[in-house]
């Protein structure tokens, strides 16, 4: 059967591993490509490298990371952040990327994804989608990590993405990312029954019982945190025995 | 030992050098018949789509070099697909090493948990008859990412099952093949082409 994937999402910025706290207050830990390779070793499924980087330099230093990541890394990576043209997206293919993950870009110009999954295929575009829901259950599309609302809905926007050709859909909660209180299970469940690419699930991990009820009432193919593997709160292989115990497929 | 990964017009041939050069050696990728032929070993990998793949095959004349290889071939994920007599992918002509045939996956309506194809992310693997394989290898999880299986036959290595039980490995006397990619299947993957380059 297929494994459920448990995914640690590393943000770079400049060439380091930095992890915000509700997209603020950023702070500085470690190398990626050690990161990287012991979260490998540890187990994970798969590794997400999200480059926030704003200027020039630091994107051409990040091509140069992922190179070097994909000498060294052993399991499949996503990379993000940034890519807003084909001729990125080939850039980081050809640096050794596995899969991209497009979000603001595609919502700004939503024939990207088709172009994408025409060029490279789809399982190679992740379209990553940020949203905030309110108390009528309306969830809003957010760009620019969280910061602009969108006049994008989430459920009508993640099905659009499946149709122009996306390969996975990395759904987070804005409400839930940096709460530590678990994930939202009843929007990705939504998204589950509604879709036929996987998702993946983040924003809210805090207990290894979160990654149980995302699996299982969220429905979600994989499950994405940072903060709770970066400091080592949930190191990998404890997670992955209590999810074995617990009756979830995991590698 | 002189390995040659066939290049040609599939993508990211550049991993599977990269976990050659973890295990400590170096693959020239190249197209050169002479090269081709005079390796030790030769790795066909490969993600992309089949009928365009087999015409850049042809039109390079590859189609005939690879069948006539005598030493250890290695066909991964698209390369396995290739190797095989047909695919549904756009109703392709395959090189025909293995008579097994490539067909779409179609989801099972009702069962949730296995209507997603592509069959993507790790799958267990088991009845391992293969040099590729070690007996502790036996039900351990690899990486996969593909749309189309080889169905089972006489040639398979290895069996995975995702809405059916298709072949993750097929070998013919010197020509091996994995569904999977051993290049990004962790300490396992590793284990697997180490295996392939003491054949």
């Amino acid at each position: 059967m297929l494994a459920k994937r448990i995914i640690p999402c590393l943000d770079i910025r400049d060439g380091q591993t930095v992890k915000g706290i509700n997209f603020v207050d950023i702070k500085e830990v470690g190398d990626p490509v050690e990161l990287g390779a012991k979260y490998a070793a540890d187990g994970a499924d798969e590794l997400v490298f999200l480059d926030i980087t704003a200027t020039h330099e630091g994107r051409k230093t990040f091509v140069e990371l992922v190179k070097r990541i994909a000498r060294h890394l052993n399991i499949p990576f996503t990379v993000g952040g940034g890519i807003s043209e084909l001729a990125d997206a080939e850039k980081l293919l050809s640096a050794g990327a596995d899969k991209i993950s497009i979000n603001s870009s595609a919502v700004r110009n939503p024939q990207l994804i088709d172009d994408m999954a025409k060029s490279f295929g789809s399982q190679f575009v992740v379209v990553a989608i940020d949203a905030r829901g309110d108390e009528k259950e309306h969830w809003t599309v957010t760009v620019n990590g969280g910061r602009i609302p969108t006049d994008k809905e989430l459920f009508s926007w993640a099905k659009e993405a499946e149709d122009r050709g996306a390969g996975e859909i990395l759904f987070t909660s804005m409400n839930h990312d940096g709460t530590k209180n678990g994930f939202a299970n009843q929007q990705l469940a939504r998204l589950a029954d509604s879709l036929k690419i996987p998702i993946i699930a983040s924003g809210g991990a805090g207990a290894k019982e979160h990654f149980v009820d995302v699996f299982t009432k969220g429905k979600a193919d994989a499950g994405l945190a940072a903060s709770i593997f970066h400091y080592n709160e949930i190191p990998i292989p404890e997670l992955k025995k209590y999810l074995r115990e617990q009756g979830i497929v995991v590698r | 030992m002189n390995i040659v990964i066939i290049k040609y017009n599939a993508g990211n041939i550049e991993s599977v050098n990269n976990a050659l050069n973890r295990l400590g050696v170096n693959a020239e990728i190249t197209a050169d018949p002479e090269k081709i032929k005079n390796a030790d070993k030769v790795i066909f990998p490969g993600v992309g789509e089949a009928s365009t793949t087999m015409e850049y095959l042809r039109e390079h004349q590859l189609d005939r070099l690879i069948i006539s290889l005598k030493q250890p071939v290695l066909g991964i994920c698209l390369g396995l697909q290739l190797m095989c007599s047909h695919s549904e992918e756009n109703d392709t002509t395959c090189l025909g090493i293995f008579e097994e045939k490539v067909k779409r996956f179609v989801p099972k309506p009702g069962d949730e948990f296995i209507t997603k194809v592509p069959h993507m992310g790790w799958n267990a693997v088991y009845d391992l008859k293969s040099d590729l394989f070690s007996p502790e290898m036996e039900n351990r999880y690899v990486y996969f990412v593909h749309s189309y299986y080889a169905g089972l036959g006489e040639h398979t290595a290895a069996t995975c099952n995702y809405i059916l039980p298709f072949s993750a490995a097929l070998q013919k006397d010197n020509f091996f093949a994995t569904q999977f990619h051993p290049e990004k299947s962790g300490k396992i993957g590793a284990a697997i082409l180490e295996n392939f380059l003491k054949i």
